[in-house]
């Protein structure tokens, strides 16, 4: 059976749902703000004969022609560009970082939106950036300096115990806590993404996930600021992680501007209920805006 | 390890010289390779043998490409691994279980030290002397890893080694100039082939 199918009471168009799901996922690249302009990036792209087209609720992010390898340009060799997900450059904008501030990315690796915080912070501030896997780390570390981010400090920690004391011991502005996730919104681009799907992974990694959000909530300060984001539309990773959080902390999901079409969270799932300001978070599904998957909540932390 | 920039000095004066060595401190202090030290600020400060100061890593930048010395005013300096200053874009007292702080910028503890690709990328595009623009198809040879031979008479030594691209000269990377050829520093992971 296919798994997505049990979403089909959620979304507005089961078929249009589907059929995105099972079209490939054109490459995009977001502009690296820290090396570059989008004007200067669609010069070089001009210049070497790069089809593109900008995706329209964004100008720093272009969708690639479909013979592009985005790897072997010169803006990606100068660091002026990284290729990202569309959808995925949502949550750092919700995160909407100020230069200058403590911001923690939790599950950085490796390290697409690390490296859109640090230059929405301007380069300056300090950024942590933690994973526990020490490979996709060493891809942080690589796309972190190709982009030439320097108010990173990288961690290897379990982020569910997160400790503040290597990092000055003073408690975040911002956390950013993009989870590991069953990924299924990601199907376009991996068709494989749903072969080891299973209830029982997606309610194991629903407690890794409210562990992880919930360990960011204590070291956020009262006032500041937490963005959980995930690539998958199971309500249990999701609304029920959230639900959670409100239940445990003091804390409140609050909305955010969001240029994408997109739908609410959802407040009823399979005899479940949960708090109805999870509505506040942003579902984006693929037929919407012909993007990948994506969840993207943004909470308050009780002042 | 012999180098003409930092012979003379860089014995610990004892009262730091614990604290660094870790290990007792009867010893002097010697480098950790595992672990993040801030660059003392001067030659004065110097407590480690060997180890880079603030000062000469400033004035390296500005005496090599000319970069103006309050471009890294913002930035703290730290040694991890031999020689490999990491620049970073902001302050922590004691980086202990840190992997990373900001980006490797410049290998010393050698006779002529050396600036990272990403650092040059990063900080390049303000340089005002030994920089060389390459013509195009020069400029992907250099990005392919391969050695080329530009109009150059200038220093010999490490180099910018940049293009013309979208309306500005743009660093690609760290070449040495000897013997009449640019021999290109590209690390491996960062070529690519045309
Ligand atoms: C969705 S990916 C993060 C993508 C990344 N934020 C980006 O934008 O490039 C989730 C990450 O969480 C990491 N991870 C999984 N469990 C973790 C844990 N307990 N603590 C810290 N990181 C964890 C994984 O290694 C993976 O890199």
């Amino acid at each position: 059976m296919d798994p997505l199918a049990r979403y089909d009471p959620l979304v507005d168009d089961p078929a249009a749902f589907h059929a995105a799901c099972d079209r490939p996922l054109p490459s995009v690249v977001r502009v690296n703000g820290l090396e570059a302009t989008p004007d200067r990036v669609r010069r070089a792209f001009d210049e070497a004969g790069v089809g593109y087209e900008p995706v329209g609720w964004h100008d720093g992010l272009f969708r690639l022609a479909d013979d592009v390898s985005p790897g072997n340009t010169w803006p990606f060799v100068h660091g002026w560009v990284y290729g990202q997900e569309e959808v995925s450059a949502v949550p750092a904008l919700a995160l909407d970082p100020e230069p200058g501030e403590r911001v923690f990315d939790s599950c950085a690796a490796p390290g697409s939106k690390t490296t859109q915080v640090a230059a929405l912070m301007d380069d300056r501030g300090l950024l942590v950036a933690n994973d526990n896997d020490l490979g996709r780390l060493s891809a942080l570390r690589a796309n972190v300096e190709r982009c030439g981010v320097t108010n990173v400090a990288v961690t290897r920690r379990d982020a569910r115990n997160f400790s503040l004391s290597p990092v000055g011991g003073e408690r975040f502005d911002r956390a950013l806590v993009d989870v590991p996730c069953s990924c299924e919104g990601t199907i376009r681009k991996n068709p494989d993404a749903l072969e080891a799907w299973s209830l029982d992974h997606v309610e194991g990694i629903a407690g890794v996930q409210t562990a992880i959000l919930g360990r960011a909530l204590e070291v956020t300060r009262a006032g500041g600021t937490v963005v959980y984001a995930t690539c998958t539309f199971a309500p249990e990773e999701n609304e029920a992680v959230l639900h959670h959080a409100l239940e445990e902390n003091d804390c409140d999901v609050v909305d955010f501007e969001l240029a994408l079409e997109h739908a609410p969270g959802v407040t009823e799932w399979r005899g479940e209920s949960y708090d109805d300001a999870v509505r506040r978070a942003k579902r984006v599904y693929p037929h919407h805006n012909d993007t990948g998957g994506f969840f993207c909540a943004k909470v308050e932390v009780g002042a | 390890m012999t180098d003409d920039r930092l012979d003379g000095d860089g014995q610990g004066r004892d009262g730091t010289a614990a604290r660094d060595a870790g290990d007792g401190g009867t010893d002097a202090p010697t480098n950790d390779g595992q672990r993040f030290d801030r660059l003392p600020g001067t030659a004065d400060d110097r407590v480690v043998a060997g180890r880079a100061t603030r000062r000469e890593v400033v004035d390296w930048w500005v005496d090599r490409f000319g970069l103006e010395a309050a471009t890294f005013d913002s930035h703290t300096f730290w040694e991890k691994g031999a020689g490999k200053v990491w620049a970073f874009a902001g302050d922590v007292d004691s980086p202990a279980g840190v992997e990373g702080l900001g980006m490797t910028f410049l290998r010393t503890r050698q006779k002529h030290w050396k600036p990272t690709t990403n650092a040059v990328q990063r900080f390049g595009r303000a340089a005002t002397r030994n920089v060389v623009v390459l013509e195009e198809a020069d400029a992907t040879a250099f990005l392919a890893g391969e050695t080329t031979e530009p109009a150059w008479d200038g220093d010999w030594g490490y180099l910018v080694a940049a293009h013309d691209v979208a309306g500005g000269v743009e660093p690609i990377g760290v070449g040495l100039y000897v013997h009449d050829e640019l021999r290109s520093r590209m690390p491996k992971g960062r070529r690519r082939e045309p």
